[in-house]
């Protein structure tokens, strides 16, 4: 064989081993986390456009309960963003039962999220009549991009407190690998970085001075 | 997978000390957010200093929880300047936002 052809046979590029060398599920989470981004992107972007070109827009969120809420529902997400990492450690580590525990409290960050969630939108439904369709305050965008965004971030909360579950018993039973924690970890770390632009646009940035 | 690249996934990255302090950075960030909130500061400057913030954040998120810093350029570089463009792509109608108050007909 030339130089030039053994040069070739060892291009990362020719085929026979992966050029970003990540395992196919961990870039099949990638690509999900990509396409997910760019939804969640849109509606943002929705959201921001209706929030800056109205005067009038509402803000309904007095700093207790609504603002204490959602500090400790970041909190939450951003501990249990944490709690995953350690997961992901413990599993490389071979230790299961460590990795278990950790994606148990994973889930309780989760859990405790969508409770303290469900409790603000019942506060904002009961307390300042808004609805998907209407408010007080006739401006309707507002509880459509609200109840949106946030209801879609609480589905993929949901989900991943779900898909965790899936995985923690699997790992307590010495079933899936490392990487399959790890990549149901991206999912979760994905859902606390979206939250980092939903907390300030929505929930801050419509804050009742 | 080889050897070599077995190593490559699970063999580099960061210590937990190092994602303590990611997860102190981002709660102090975080605090500052809210902070920022109730200050008297007009909506686009807050708007501004809220998206800057948060692209700290998500780029900590991403770096360091979610690997991406250990990981080959290639990935990076496959995945992320196209969704950039696109957002910036979205970004080019934020102007008429802000214009479109001062462009209603007056009472």
């Amino acid at each position: 064989m030339s130089t030039q052809g053994t040069a070739a046979a060892t291009s990362v590029w020719d085929g026979g081993r992966s050029p970003y060398a990540v395992n196919s599920k961990k870039f099949g989470m990638w690509l999900f986390i990509i396409s997910d981004s760019l939804t969640f992107s849109a509606l943002l972007f929705a959201y921001t456009y209706g929030r800056v070109s109205n005067p009038n827009w509402p803000t309904p969120f007095h700093f207790s309960p609504s603002i204490i809420f959602s500090s400790i529902m970041t909190l939450a997400l951003l501990s249990s963003s944490l709690t995953m990492v350690m997961a992901v450690q413990a599993m490389n580590h071979g230790n299961r039962k460590a990795a278990g525990g950790w994606i148990l409290a994973t889930m309780a960050g989760g859990a405790l999220f969508v409770g303290l969630h469900l409790t603000e939108w019942l506060n904002l439904i009961n307390n300042e009549h808004v609805t998907p369709a209407h408010n007080p305050w006739d401006v309707p965008l507002f509880g459509a991009t609200f109840f949106g965004i946030t209801g879609l971030h609480m589905t993929h909360v949901i989900t991943g407190i779900i898909y965790l579950g899936v995985i923690c018993q699997a790992v307590f039973r010495g079933k899936f690998k490392a990487i399959d924690v790890e990549v149901s970890g991206l999912y979760w770390h994905f859902v606390d970085l979206v939250w980092m632009f939903v907390f300030p646009l929505v929930y801050l940035l419509s804050a009742k001075i | 997978m080889s050897a070599h690249e077995e190593v490559l996934e699970h063999g580099e990255g960061a210590g937990t000390l190092t994602f303590v302090k990611v997860w102190i950075a981002l709660l102090a960030l975080t605090g500052c957010e809210i902070f920022l909130a109730y200050e008297q500061v007009p909506v686009i400057l807050m708007l501004t200093i809220f998206i800057g913030l948060s692209v700290i954040k998500a780029a900590l998120i991403i770096a360091y929880f979610m690997h991406l810093k250990f990981e080959r350029l290639s990935l990076f570089l496959t995945l992320y300047p196209m969704l950039i463009f696109c957002i910036l792509l979205m970004l080019i109608f934020l102007g008429d936002a802000s214009r479109l108050p001062f462009m209603r007909p007056g009472p």
